[in-house]
């Protein structure tokens, strides 16, 4: 069923696509045609890709209603930011700390609360990002309130593009393998689920350990596009913002999450200039999206060329009959 | 040494005895049936089998091993089920629902499903090989990529005992396979029950209320009733034995023809 050779040209191909896709942007970048406001949000767009995908695994796939991305993706960025600024250590390493740490944290803060169903587990998780906010907000070491500022500039648009691009390859992965298929089996019935050997809880920390881990990494590449970052900046009006980009793009869809995240930060920026009617606008759309496709734009269905392809022949054939 | 046995088993929820001192003993390839009426405790027989319950007192012993209080160690054991009301996974695909059940024998590990190595690879293709044949001895295979919640009733009865049979059991518990099927069905059912044990070489315990199934199938009938078995014997025992008539009548002496009408279904 599955041809070895198949699988390589088709991954040879999407490689070159994305390769493609990064050089025109990065020469748009460089060039000057996209300027730095562009560039802030391009970079920002990939950041939430990262933060919507990894969010989706817990939420979509395995089905855990968590309110706490937003805790993790602080984690990553002061880890990321201590890493680089107060000790001088290379961006990569801080990156990759930063995701770990977040990570450990997912375990420690999943094993407790994954025990706990539906509503339960949104307020602890939210709960715990809570409390994570206001241990940054009372250490004196990364500044506090006021946070920590003189953050070096790393982040542009090769990091959060490659890294958005391997973050999307490896939960997908996970997602098609039989790993994946036990937390989306947890999803649609936890009881037939353990029925059927499946230890729950090892999957659901499973699951929420990985996405902890991006969140940490999305968070690292926030801290370093943004020069300053604050206990505040990671409050749960951030979750929020997340978990709004996971609905609306479908739970259980990543390349939902992808367009929903890059859609939302597009409308985010636009809107800008119409401070005073943001939010009113954004609560609208959503309202109306909501109303009109309440399982999200993608529902948990994937966009593939192949289908949109294979959609084209059937219609002209059906023509030609 | 019998496949499973449960020993004195009692088991109390809030001073409410479910289960009062219940025994059962299922021979290595045996054909088993569990009836009795509504509440008389046999679903509980099955949690106490698959661990979801603990028993107050007794016990169950799988293959001379205790039993788990976690339901997927007993999983690991050869313990499978299917459940009174269908529960298959049913937003996903016929072919996943039976690769869940199969990820206890999955050859591949987390880093090879993160990079999909080609020991991932291979596993998928054997994973999907071995998915399709089980599928196929069902006749399931040509709704392999269909949502499980689109099968009729009848095939989505035949699937979950398709997926049990997926983690490669050593017992298979049953629950009220029958329910809501036509004699039609049902009938087909019968022989399907009779062809997995034989085909899989494995030991079968069902709940059923459909009498003529269970005479039909069952080699060896317990009888419940209020939370303990009063019976146990053959068919043809269990037909003649005044206290199951009494459990199912509500009166002690009937002539032979009552009894007969029973078979019929209850």
């Amino acid at each position: 069923m599955i041809k070895l050779k198949q699988i390589l040209k088709n991954r040879l191909l999407i490689f070159l696509g994305l390769l493609a896709f990064y050089g025109i942007i990065q020469i748009l970048l460089s060039t000057n045609i996209l300027n730095d406001y562009y560039e802030i949000n391009i970079v920002l767009m990939g950041i939430n890709v990262i933060l919507a995908v990894s969010l989706n695994l817990i939420n979509g796939f395995t089905g855990q209603f968590s309110l706490g991305h937003a805790g993790f993706m602080s984690i990553g960025a002061y880890t990321s930011a201590i890493i680089t600024y107060k000790l001088g250590l290379p961006f990569p390493l801080a990156i990759l700390i930063g995701g770990i740490s977040a990570g450990i944290t997912g375990i420690l803060i999943g094993i407790p609360s994954l025990r706990l169903k539906g509503d339960y587990l949104a307020i602890t998780t939210l709960g715990f990002g809570e409390i994570i906010r206001v241990i940054f907000l009372n250490t004196e070491y990364v500044g506090g309130a006021s946070g920590l500022s003189g953050i070096p500039k790393y982040t542009n648009w090769t990091w959060v593009f490659w890294i958005a691009v391997i973050t999307v390859v490896l939960i997908k992965n996970f997602i098609n393998s039989s790993y994946g298929r036990c937390c989306v089996a947890i999803r649609e019935d936890e009881t037939a689920a353990e029925s059927m050997g499946i230890n729950t809880t090892y999957y659901k920390t499973l699951a929420f350990t990985i996405g902890a881990f991006f969140a940490g990494i999305g968070g690292a590449l926030y801290a370093h596009n943004f020069y300053i970052i604050q206990p505040e900046t990671f409050n749960f009006m951030k979750s929020f913002d997340i978990l709004t980009m996971v609905v609306l793009g479908g739970l259980g869809s990543i390349t939902g999450s992808i367009l929903s995240a890059i859609f939302l930060t597009f409308v985010y920026a636009v809107l800008q200039d119409y401070a005073a009617l943001r939010m009113v606008i954004y609560s609208l759309l959503l309202i109306v999206v909501m109303l009109f496709r309440p399982e999200g734009l993608m529902g948990t269905k994937e966009f593939s060329l192949k289908k949109l392809f294979k959609k084209g022949e059937k219609s002209s054939e059906f023509t030609v009959n | 040494m019998s496949l499973l046995s449960i020993k004195d088993v009692s088991i109390d929820f809030g001073g409410i005895k479910a289960l009062i001192d219940v025994n059962i003993e299922l021979e290595k390839g045996s054909l088993t049936g569990l009836i009795g009426p509504n509440g008389a405790g046999k679903s509980t027989v099955f949690n106490i089998i698959t661990g979801i319950y603990k028993p107050t007192s007794g016990k169950v012993t799988f293959n001379g091993k205790t039993i788990s209080q976690k339901p997927y160690n007993n999983t690991k054991l050869g313990i499978a089920r299917t459940f009174q009301n269908i529960r298959l996974f049913k937003n996903l695909t016929v072919l996943d629902n039976v690769k869940i059940a199969q990820h206890i024998h999955v050859q591949y590990r987390l880093l090879s499903s993160f990079l999909q190595y080609k020991k991932y690879l291979d596993g998928e293709k054997s994973q999907d090989k071995q998915a399709m044949d089980l599928l196929k001895i069902f006749n399931l295979d040509k709704h392999a990529l269909n949502l499980a919640k689109n099968l009729p009733y009848g095939e989505q009865r035949r699937l979950e005992i398709a997926r049990a049979l997926a983690t490669k059991p050593k017992l298979l518990l049953l629950d009220e396979p029958a329910a809501g099927m036509n004699p039609q069905e049902t009938k087909e059912l019968t022989d399907t029950i009779r062809f997995v044990r034989d085909k899989f070489d494995i030991t079968i315990l069902l709940i059923e209320h459909d009498m003529s199934l269970v005479m039909d199938l069952c080699e060896d009938i317990y009888v419940m009733n209020y939370g303990k078995i009063i019976a146990h014997g053959t068919p043809d025992e269990i037909k003649r034995n005044p206290e199951v008539i009494a459990a199912y009548l509500g009166e002690e002496d009937i002539d032979e023809k009552e009894i007969l009408s029973i078979e019929g279904g209850v």
